[in-house]
């Protein structure tokens, strides 16, 4: 199998070495692969869009006509992944500060973001995280300068919490994470994504 | 679904706060103003100062840490990162700056330095802290005391990259060198570069830096940042180079797409075409050695 990172900006590398750890330990055959052109997604069977800047890489990825592309593979089926950044771009709604920055919003997932809800860096933390559907106990949950969803609605489910924030959703093949499993030795949240790709167990929302 | 108890500023945190600023541009900024120009083109966050590098040259005196309430009028301003820089030593600078909630520290020798033996101990702060180093072994001291974060030191405010490249080039050279080292010429090594064997066995083994490596200094047009990036830095500072330029927004613009396709020429030609007039420039054999930034703090 075929899974992409958008590498645009951001933490691109650790999200492509847990892939390939996750691949190892479910027995996998596959390739992990830099997203950076719109010829780069052919053949993928899923796509993470990483952390790192949400303004950033949302002006990169219209400017590289990445971003309509990605919209449209995603509309069409293809599972997504997003942490951090990743998840502000597939939320449909995003508070005033994501609105004033003029960040483009895939608009893929019934759910409105708030920008650094923890925080600044100052505020930055690790916590372990329940996630559920997730075997084998808690997550530790790298949250830096972490963004958090305010509400779902429609087709997306909350998966995960941290203070009474959302901090986890899935919506059929679609996936955001307010932290950053890609930042720990952990690569559960990998797997987990790596099955829905498949189309294996828990695919369904 | 409940969280557990909190970690803060721990180096995790502090080394994935300078990951997520990988293939980006850090802009130097002065007023909310420009710091909003600078998030409108794509940077990654902004560096909060009172007088660009090429000014506090030119001005001369003691450079200190900025105002905070000018700092705080660019935090407002932006949601993207903020970084301020403190003196080379001067940990209440670096307090205060923490304090103040600044995203992560610059201990920068832009600035005059406060101490001549010691710098920061960084472990001590839960914001993370970028410094400069000329060669591996300033940087892996650095790293030691507790920097999430490594940047060359170039020679800030004249838009000359010779500085920087000369940085990254001796740094690249010094690591491939350990590479081939046994053990026991690591543990040389580690004390030539008065560092714990380990951080050093680390570098031989990671074959880079163990923390984001960028580069500062001197960068002035679309293709300094492609230069740089093929020599395989994980991002770029721009200081001087944007706000002196004559048409920031575009540059500042220009300066993002190159870092992003840095290995893709036509990419670079479009970002570099029929662009404004950069910086002017400072060739460095014109400047007399006490006003060389880069050999403070080693």
């Amino acid at each position: 199998m075929r899974i992409g990172v958008l590498g645009l900006q951001g933490a691109v590398s650790e999200h492509l070495a847990s892939l390939r750890k996750a691949m190892k330990a479910l027995g996998l055959k596959g390739e992990a692969v830099w997203v950076s052109r719109r010829k780069d997604l052919e053949g993928l069977e899923g796509l993470i869009l990483p952390g790192g800047e949400s303004t950033t890489i949302g002006r990169l990825m219209v400017s590289t006509g990445l971003f309509e592309e990605v919209r449209e593979e995603a509309r069409g089926g293809l599972p997504v992944m997003g942490t951090c950044a990743g998840l502000i771009l597939l939320a449909k709604e995003g508070d005033e500060e994501v609105r004033r920055t003029g960040q483009p919003l895939l608009g893929l997932m019934d759910m409105k973001v708030v920008r650094n809800a923890f925080g600044r860096q100052r505020e930055s933390f690790e916590a372990e995280v329940r996630v559920e559907g997730l075997r084998g106990g808690p997550f530790r949950g790298v949250f830096i300068r972490a963004p958090a969803v305010e509400r779902v609605w429609g087709e997306a489910r909350a998966l995960a919490e941290v203070e009474g924030r959302i901090v986890g959703v899935r919506q059929g093949k679609l996936l955001a994470l307010s932290f950053h499993p890609e930042l720990t030795e952990d690569t559960r949240m990998h797997e987990y994504f790596l099955e829905l790709c498949r189309g294996g167990p828990g695919a369904s929302p | 679904m409940e969280g557990g108890r909190k970690l803060f500023g721990t180096e995790r945190l502090k080394r994935g706060f300078a990951s997520m600023c990988k293939g980006g541009v850090i802009m130097d900024v002065t007023n909310p103003e420009q710091a909003r120009i600078a998030e409108e083109a794509g940077a990654v966050a902004v560096m909060a100062l009172e007088a660009v590098p090429a000014d506090l040259r030119r001005a001369g005196g003691v450079a200190r840490m900025a105002d905070p309430a000018r700092i705080k009028e660019i935090m407002d301003a932006v949601s993207i990162p903020v970084m301020a820089k403190c003196r080379i030593g001067h940990f209440a600078e670096a307090q205060v700056l923490e304090a103040l909630g600044v995203d992560m520290i610059d201990e920068s020798e832009v600035l005059t330095p406060a101490d001549e033996e010691c710098h920061v101990d960084k472990r001590k702060f839960r914001v993370p802290f970028v410094c400069g180093a000329r060669d591996l072994g300033e940087a892996l001291r650095r790293i030691h005391e507790g920097a999430a974060m490594i940047r060359t030191k170039g020679e800030a405010g004249t838009g000359n990259i010779v500085e920087a490249v000369r940085h990254i080039r001796l740094t690249l050279r010094q690591i491939e060198e350990l590479k081939k080292l046994n053990r026991k010429g690591l543990e040389e090594k580690a004390r030539e570069y008065r560092v714990p064997v380990e951080l050093v066995r680390e570098v031989a083994r990671l074959g880079r830096l163990p923390v984001v490596w960028f580069c500062a200094g001197g960068i002035a047009t679309p293709a300094d940042a492609s230069l740089v990036m093929q020599f395989g830095v994980d991002g770029v500072f721009v200081g001087s180079g944007i706000f002196k330029s004559s048409d920031p927004p575009r540059m500042a613009r220009a300066i993002v797409e190159a870092t992003r396709h840095y290995d893709d020429p036509e990419a670079v030609l479009r970002a570099s075409w029929n662009l404004p007039s950069p910086m002017r420039g400072t060739d460095l054999r014109a400047l007399k050695p006490e006003e060389l930034l880069h050999t403070r703090g080693v």
